[in-house]
């Protein structure tokens, strides 16, 4: 009898990209639909428009590419930046911003570097950076959140299509109505105007640790984010740096000056802190890839958004954060290189 | 009599494997008959060629020696049962390069009449070690794990280091195999007693048997069998069933906690590893003088009927123990000779079982091969790796085909286990892309060589030009000299001719 032939091994592996990208999607509905309870219905809108404009944008390069669209886009990853990207952006925010920044992470960020696999920076942070540097306006408009004690002006379901698409209000509110200052905005200007902590945590837009909706968004991000350790699709090492890296400085400036530093629960709870550390921070390609090398890349970018947070121009850091520690991947690979089994162990001379 | 121990050292990674050795040991080992022809390659072991030294049609007798080594860098080769042989040819096999070799094809005459034995041997316990050592490589004893390294060699060059311990290789990691298992069950006082063989012929005082904690059956065998010998220098070690806990390096690291230095032995940390199998071989051999002409081989899969471990005489071709078997189910595809984590698959059923074939394997789905996708350095492949290294890194230089970086991040240390292959979301084939990165890297290292071997020969025939030269300028300086010399006389004489010569070109 004739057989076919192969190279060993003949087993065949049990996971696939596309399913570790679905992980990472369905890790982040609890978030997504804490979102939408807090502030809005325009995340699902931003949603919408960043993924036809990821996936869209990646069909054409991949087409200039002269690569198979079906096999690129069958991985989700387009999708994953797409939903960060969301994420991201304040639930108003006008349907031209949200696509730049979807063009600028799949086109530019993602295949320019040469696709999959092959970006040096996070293509959801890279888009996101050059939205919050070219429209500085849309991207700081944050509706106030869902909360009884502050008066809130929701926007119905209308009102958010049509901000969306023409980037302007009902004639009846204005920005003042319904926007907020994020807490971190809150706290960095506080600060700077010799506000003490103290003062700044009595603004309603505060709530137990960090802003009211926004910790509680951070919870259900928690949630999918153990739900990814669990099913191993993320390693602990840079959530855990992340952490390390942000509440240890946080928390020492706490101990030494309560009065001038936010605390380090405000830090976690406040932002993009945990969705850096559960899926921003964790994305592989970009990220460091020794077990040692994670753990540091996770401690830079938390220690980086504490920096900037703390002494920066912007109130929150995590993408700035993120970009800078990309860049530093690749020395951080090579530093943190594993023993390798019965080579001698460094500084013996054995 | 001593309790069974555990592990004292770590592997790194590894991978628990769904083991399916279940549907061949639940059967009783059966022997195959005398197949009509036996098909025995000339060289079944890691070294130097072996040469025939029968010739067409001529009679044979089964254990007489047909194939002998040109030098001690290999091991003999004897027939397998009684009948003549018809031919010296090339014949497919299963082995790593190539797919044909040259094989001496008997057939038998069904008597199966073994070659008078020699005078009786004495008891191996009154037999100077190093008697032993020859003894042993007359056998024809090979490693039978999978490596087939010739044994005799292996105990020569480990006489020559300090060594702790002797470890009996009783880890059959990859899935489906079960030879060793069923080895342990129906001949576990064999196994034994070939390691103390084994430990005079070392001069050693320590032999742990390492079984994988999976194998209740045979950890009890062995354990009764142990009591009986009440020998306290034979210890029992469980060791976890994860892959590749069997390979040699790994169990020594997981019996000693030492690590195999790189590009070493076992035996620079003390250990000399030798397979079950190998050790009853050496029982036969030594206590029987019965060569090696017959291994136990499992034969499994889906593609298989009734899978079962059978004992087969060498050169029995995998056809006629698939048709003892029961055949093949509508579903086999292919076919794979060894484990399906390591194996070599073969293009046809009539390879002959060899003394390294642990395991028949036919089964239905091919791997999917088509789906590969860019690596995302998710870095699983770095943490079932087993030596630690960073496959995800390695495939990137492999690709760059930058020699140093593989160097460097370890290449040279791949066992080629291919753990990192099935935890691979991108379905990249990592081991096969190593595998062919070592041999570019073989490639290079000969091209230096060659370029070296070019450079001196270029510089020979420079440093020979220039001797000539130089000879040359040595002539015409005293040829200068001389027409100095010469007087004016001369040089009128010598313009005169060239004034001459001018005004006839003109």
């Amino acid at each position: 009898m004739e057989f076919v032939r192969h190279d060993a091994p003949y087993v065949n592996p049990k996971v696939g990209v596309a399913e570790t990208m679905l992980h990472v999607l369905i890790a982040l509905v609890p978030a997504a639909l804490a979102h939408v309870w807090y502030f809005g219905p325009g995340f699902l809108l931003n949603l919408i428009v960043a993924t036809v404009f990821c996936v869209g944008g990646e069909m054409l390069i991949i087409k200039a590419r002269s690569r198979n669209p079906r096999i690129a886009i069958a991985d989700y990853s387009a999708i994953v930046t797409a939903a960060l990207l969301a994420f991201a952006l304040p639930s108003l925010t006008p349907w031209w911003v949200t696509a730049t920044g979807s063009l600028f992470a799949v086109i530019v960020a993602k295949h320019l570097y040469g696709g999959l696999g092959f970006n040096v920076f996070n293509p959801a942070m890279a888009g996101y950076v050059v939205i919050l540097v070219a429209f500085p306006m849309e991207v700081n408009l944050w509706v106030a959140p869902r909360m009884g004690d502050i008066d809130y002006v929701g926007l119905s379901v209308l009102q958010t299509i049509a901000y969306t698409l023409t980037g302007s209000l009902p004639d009846a509110l204005t920005f003042d109505a319904v926007s907020r200052a994020t807490p971190l905005d809150a706290m960095q200007s506080g600060l700077r105007n010799m506000l003490t902590n103290a003062e700044i945590r009595t603004n309603p837009v505060m709530g137990d640790f960090g802003g009211r909706g926004w910790e509680w968004i951070g919870n259900f991000v928690a949630i999918g984010g153990f739900w990814l350790l669990v099913k191993k699709i993320i390693r602990w090492q840079i959530p855990t740096g992340v952490f390390v890296g942000l509440l240890l400085p946080a928390g020492l400036m706490y101990i030494i000056a309560p009065g001038s530093n936010a605390s380090p629960g405000f830090h976690l709870f406040s932002g993009a802190t945990i969705l850096c550390a559960f899926f921003i921070a964790t994305d592989p390609v970009s990220a460091a890839t020794s077990p040692k090398g994670r753990f540091i890349y996770g401690c830079g970018i938390g220690f980086l958004i504490f920096a900037i947070r703390k002494w920066g121009s912007y109130a929150d850091g995590v993408a700035f954060a993120v970009l800078l520690m990309n860049m530093a991947t690749p020395a951080i690979d090579y530093v943190t290189r594993p023993h390798i089994v019965g080579h001698p162990r460094r500084g013996s001379r054995t | 009599m001593s309790a069974p121990t555990y592990d004292l050292g770590k592997l790194h990674g590894g991978l628990r494997l769904d083991a399916n050795k279940q549907i061949a040991t639940s059967e009783p080992l059966q022997s195959i008959p005398i197949p009509a022809q036996l098909v025995l390659p000339i060289t079944q072991h890691a070294g130097d060629a072996a040469q025939p030294i029968v010739g067409i049609g001529e009679r044979v007798l089964k254990g007489q020696l047909i194939a002998e080594p040109d030098s001690s860098m290999g091991a003999p080769v004897h027939a397998s049962s009684s009948g003549k042989i018809v031919a010296i040819e090339p014949w497919p096999v299963s082995r790593r390069y190539g797919d044909n070799a040259p094989c001496i094809v008997i057939e038998c005459d069904g008597k199966d009449k073994a070659i008078a034995p020699a005078e009786a041997l004495p008891a191996f316990d009154s037999m100077p070690p190093e008697v032993l050592e020859t003894l042993i490589l007359q056998g024809g004893i090979v490693g039978l794990g999978g490596a087939v390294f010739p044994t005799a060699q292996k105990l020569m060059q480990a006489s020559t280091c300090k060594l702790d311990y002797l470890i009996l290789n009783g880890v059959e990691c990859e899935p489906y195999i079960s030879c060793d298992d069923m080895l342990m069950r129906e001949r576990a006082r064999e196994v034994l007693v070939g390691g103390q063989i084994l430990l005079h012929a070392l001069e050693l005082d320590i032999c742990y048997i390492a079984i994988e904690s999976d194998k209740p059956a045979a950890i009890h065998r062995i354990g009764e069998v142990l009591q009986e010998l009440n020998d306290e220098r034979l210890v029992l070690k469980q060791v976890p069933s994860i892959y590749p806990s069997g390979g040699e390096d790994q169990l020594v690291q997981l019996v000693t906690n030492l690590e195999v230095p790189s590009g070493g032995l076992p035996t620079d940390v003390g250990c000399l590893v030798q397979n079950v199998g190998t050790a009853a071989a050496i029982y036969d051999w030594i206590v029987h003088h019965e060569p090696l002409i017959s291994r136990i081989t499992t034969v499994s899969g889906d593609g298989i009927a009734q899978p079962m471990n059978v004992m087969a005489r060498l050169g029995t071709t995998v056809a006629d123990i698939v048709n003892f078997v029961g055949g093949y189910t509508e579903i086999a595809e292919q076919m794979i000779i060894g484990g399906p984590m390591t194996g070599k698959s073969v293009s046809t059923d009539r390879v002959p079982v060899v003394k390294a074939t642990n395991c028949i394997l036919v089964l239905s789905k091919t791997p999917a091969i088509s789906d590969e996708m860019p690596c995302i350095r998710c870095g699983e492949c770095a943490d079932v790796c087993p030596i630690q290294l960073l496959p995800q890194q390695l495939f990137w230089y492999a690709c760059a085909d930058d020699e140093a970086k593989l160097r460097s991040y370890g290449l040279t240390d791949c066992i080629e286990c291919g753990c990192c292959d099935l935890v691979c979301p991108s379905h990249i084939p990592l081991t096969y892309d190593f595998r062919m990165a070592k041999a570019r890297i073989r490639e290079l290292a000969d091209e230096k060589a060659r370029a070296v071997r070019a450079r001196m020969r270029f510089e020979a025939r420079n440093e020979r030009l220039d001797k000539q030269q130089n000879e040359r300028d040595e002539q015409l300086a005293q040829q200068k000299e001389a027409a100095k010399t010469a007087g004016p006389a001369a040089i009128a004489e010598i313009l005169k001719r060239k004034k001459k010569q001018l005004d006839e070109d003109e």
